[in-house]
């Protein structure tokens, strides 16, 4: 956890040495009534990140610990109870360590999150990587780039709902792929788990979020000096050396981020995993989704704190294998 | 304010259908000598499938209330109530959620007083039984249980007959399996069926944890392994024993898929991924409508029955209380309940909805006799051809053969775990 704290830290941005009139003017009175002993030219840099960090506290970190809060709070059918109490968390682990190596409820849920986040992290990060590469490294003018980029997000021009609902027509057990393979002899039943199964699942997340994948890395190849390049096909480099040695490790801190949004994205998912696993699917986001439902908040609050946590700690893994801030 | 923008767009509106004296108020608000017509509007809060517009449009003509729909989904009207009270003048809500929202004190009793109708609404609600002096099954939260409240701001329900009333009926109905016919090619007549394995892979589960499962304690039950005191009562090992047969269907591939959202079991339905799952009856006539034979399927153990109602929240008071009362009267007068009938809902209010309605369209949907005519829907799209029989036959038959009512359990919050275990196996 000292990881963590000590990159909390260095994110917050250095004061800036400019200084408008006004923002000057500005901190002379707001240097005034503090205490915390900051010099008058720290004050416009506080000033700059006031508005955000207000956003900030108001509708991140307020909630978030209310959520904290509630999930300590006893309830009943219709109210949460402002009294101290484990119960939720005791509930949700409730035979989880006894039982094993039979796996309990959430232990289960969680494992099948989390195979949906390794598979789908995968498949998005070596076909994001790629088109990335394409894009970045293939494709010259800016113009196509733009327009293939645009074609990349046509998955996100219809609402969510429509999308997964979709897919019905074209992979049911009457739709347009079992028909067509039915037609042409390839096969005499139709292929059952097309559809409200892992692999539609995961084709499903993939489908809609490569594209997180491949804006960061796209990013990051843009930034790479050309030079380096050349330099390793000057040194005799191969086409995969060069991939291997040169562009891979340059795309990092984007392989990183758009990680970071796969991974959290899809460990929240509840529409899709419902929608496309047909709700036979569990996912943490739906266990979620039913307490709340039930008005069950502290459960709710308490299984939320728990999936937090485990996303904090993919990230935190993520961050150890690169250095963002010093790449950025 | 967004409201004193409002009623300019709905006073435009207002002239068009000769409203005129909405339009008078519209045009010279801010004089405090007109406050008295003020634009009325009601802020109605329930479930998207019972607000209909044409609901809307014809109370405006009538009574000249604005209705404004506030949409969310069952669960969701039971939240809102017991956190943002204030945030609707009116709420339509079903029967069963009462047992959570009243001891939360956040409804206000309707005074039956001010109901002009109240000794007509159908005995079903008041003694549990059919017009005809037959009883019908109350397992599960039936509306008689909480009909009525010992006073109006009181948390505990009353046995015996007040002034009070929870919910003013609406609209209630029997559920039973939806089935594909044309798919399945031989009758149907047990809940049991939808956990034979000759549908398996093709069977759907509603996946709502209060209701779901007493579709499974149907089938349980049909397959003669307990026999239930209450189905909508359980006990822990009832509760236990119903999710373990539940269970182990899924995990021999017994279900395509769950469904939560109405829209779902009509697309699993018209594409035939599914051929029998738990459905409502809108979703059996929208599948109909498509052109694919489905039917609403009664079968030998009954149905399971639901019932939704006005409610009031506990802020409610003055003008907006009279304008409530008002609208409620209007509902109950027979337009609405026509239009509901129509839809293959029932009217809590038989009578004045008779009124309203062709003497064909009564004998096809509440007597259970072969369409005379086609029948229509409210919005005029063919829905039967002349000569079809109601699924289920008559109101006397289909509300007579209810055995249980939806609910919400004394061990809900064990269900809610043993339901997400059961998502998770």
């Amino acid at each position: 956890m000292t990881e963590q704290i000590s990159l909390r830290d260095t994110v917050v941005p250095a004061p800036s040495p400019r200084l408008g009139e006004g923002a000057r003017r500005a901190s002379d009175d707001a240097s005034g009534s503090r205490r915390s002993g900051a010099t008058p030219a720290e004050a416009p840099a506080w000033l700059q990140i006031a508005p955000f960090a207000a956003i900030f506290v108001l509708f991140f970190l307020v909630p978030l610990g209310l959520t904290v809060m509630v999930s300590f709070w006893d309830y009943n059918e219709y109210q949460i109870l402002p009294a101290f109490t484990v119960r939720s968390y005791v509930e949700i682990f409730e035979g989880c360590f006894v039982k094993l190596p039979e796996l309990c409820v959430t232990f289960k849920t969680y494992l099948s999150t989390l195979k949906f986040c390794l598979s789908v992290w995968l498949i998005t990060l070596v076909i994001g990587f790629f088109i990335a590469y394409f894009l970045a490294f293939y494709v010259r003018s800016t113009a196509v780039q733009v327009a293939l980029f645009l074609i990349c997000t046509i998955p996100f021009w219809t609402s969510n709902i429509i999308r997964t609902i979709s897919w019905i027509p074209l992979l049911g057990r009457n739709g347009l792929i079992n028909s067509t393979l039915v037609r042409i002899g390839a096969i005499h039943q139709p292929i059952e788990w097309l559809i409200y199964s892992d692999f539609s699942v995961i084709m499903s997340l993939v489908h809609l979020y490569t594209l997180f994948m491949i804006v960061p890395i796209f990013n990051s190849m843009m930034r790479i000096d050309r030079a380096l390049v050349e330099a390793a096909y000057d040194g005799g480099a191969s086409g995969w050396q060069t991939l291997w040695n040169v562009i891979i490790p340059l795309s990092k801190p984007g392989i990183v981020i758009g990680s970071i949004f796969v991974v959290t994205i899809v460990m929240g998912d509840f529409v899709t995993v419902g929608v496309m696993g047909g709700q036979q699917i569990a996912s943490v986001g739906k266990v979620i989704n039913t307490q709340m439902t039930a008005l069950q908040f502290p459960p709710a609050a308490a299984n939320s704190v728990i999936l937090l946590i485990a996303v904090l700690f993919v990230i935190w893994g993520l961050t150890r294998m690169v250095d963002i801030r010093k790449e950025l | 304010m967004p409201k004193t923008t409002r009623p300019a767009g709905l006073t435009r509106r207002s002239v068009v259908k000769g409203a005129g004296a909405a339009a008078t108020a519209g045009a010279i608000t801010g004089f405090p000598a007109v406050h008295a017509q003020e634009p009325k509007v009601l802020r109605y809060l329930g479930t998207a499938v019972n607000q209909s517009s044409a609901i809307a449009k014809k109370v405006k003509e009538d009574t000249g209330i604005t209705i404004e729909y506030v949409p969310v989904t069952t669960d969701e009207v039971t939240k809102r109530v017991i956190t943002q009270p204030n945030s609707f003048d009116i709420v339509d809500e079903e029967y069963f959620q009462l047992r959570k929202v009243v001891p939360s004190g956040n409804l206000l009793g309707m005074d039956a007083r001010r109901i002009k109708y109240a000794d007509k609404i159908t005995p079903i609600f008041t003694k549990g039984e059919l017009p005809n002096g037959k009883k019908i099954g109350d397992q599960g939260t039936a509306p008689k249980k909480v009909f009525y409240l010992e006073g109006q701001t009181s948390k505990t329900f009353s046995a015996q007959p007040t002034e009070w009333i929870t919910l003013i009926p609406t609209v209630y109905n029997a559920d039973t399996l939806g089935i594909r016919p044309d798919l399945i090619g031989r009758p149907i007549e047990s809940w049991k069926e939808l956990l034979n394995p000759e549908f398996k892979g093709k069977a759907a589960l509603l996946n709502i944890p209060s209701i779901g499962i007493m579709d499974a304690a149907l089938v349980v039950e049909a397959m003669g392994l307990h026999t239930y005191a209450d189905k909508g009562n359980m006990t822990k090992a009832e509760i236990d024993l119903t999710m373990k047969v539940m269970t182990d269907a899924k995990k021999s591939g017994q279900f395509r898929a769950f469904w939560q959202d109405f829209n779902e079991s009509v697309n699993l339905m018209a594409s035939g991924e599914v051929v029998i799952q738990s459905m409502w009856s809108p979703a059996v006539t929208a599948v109909r409508s498509k052109g694919i034979a489905c039917t609403y399927q009664p079968l030998k153990e009954g149905y399971r029955a639901w019932a939704a109602g006005f409610g009031a929240p506990r802020t409610l008071s003055g003008r907006k209380a009279d304008l409530a009362y008002e609208f409620i009267n209007w509902f109950l007068d027979g337009w609405a309940g026509a239009f509901l009938n129509r839809q293959g809902y029932y009217s809590a209010v038989l009578e004045t909805a008779k009124s309203k309605m062709e003497p064909y369209e009564w004998a096809y949907w509440m007597e259970g006799k072969p369409a005379e005519k086609d029948i229509m829907s409210p919005d005029g799209t063919l829905l039967e051809k002349a000569g079809v029989v109601r699924d289920g036959g008559s109101y006397e038959q289909r509300m007579g053969s209810v055995v249980c009512w939806n609910s919400v359990m004394d061990e809900n919050d064990y269900l809610v775990k043993k339901w997400n275990e059961f998502i998770a196996a």
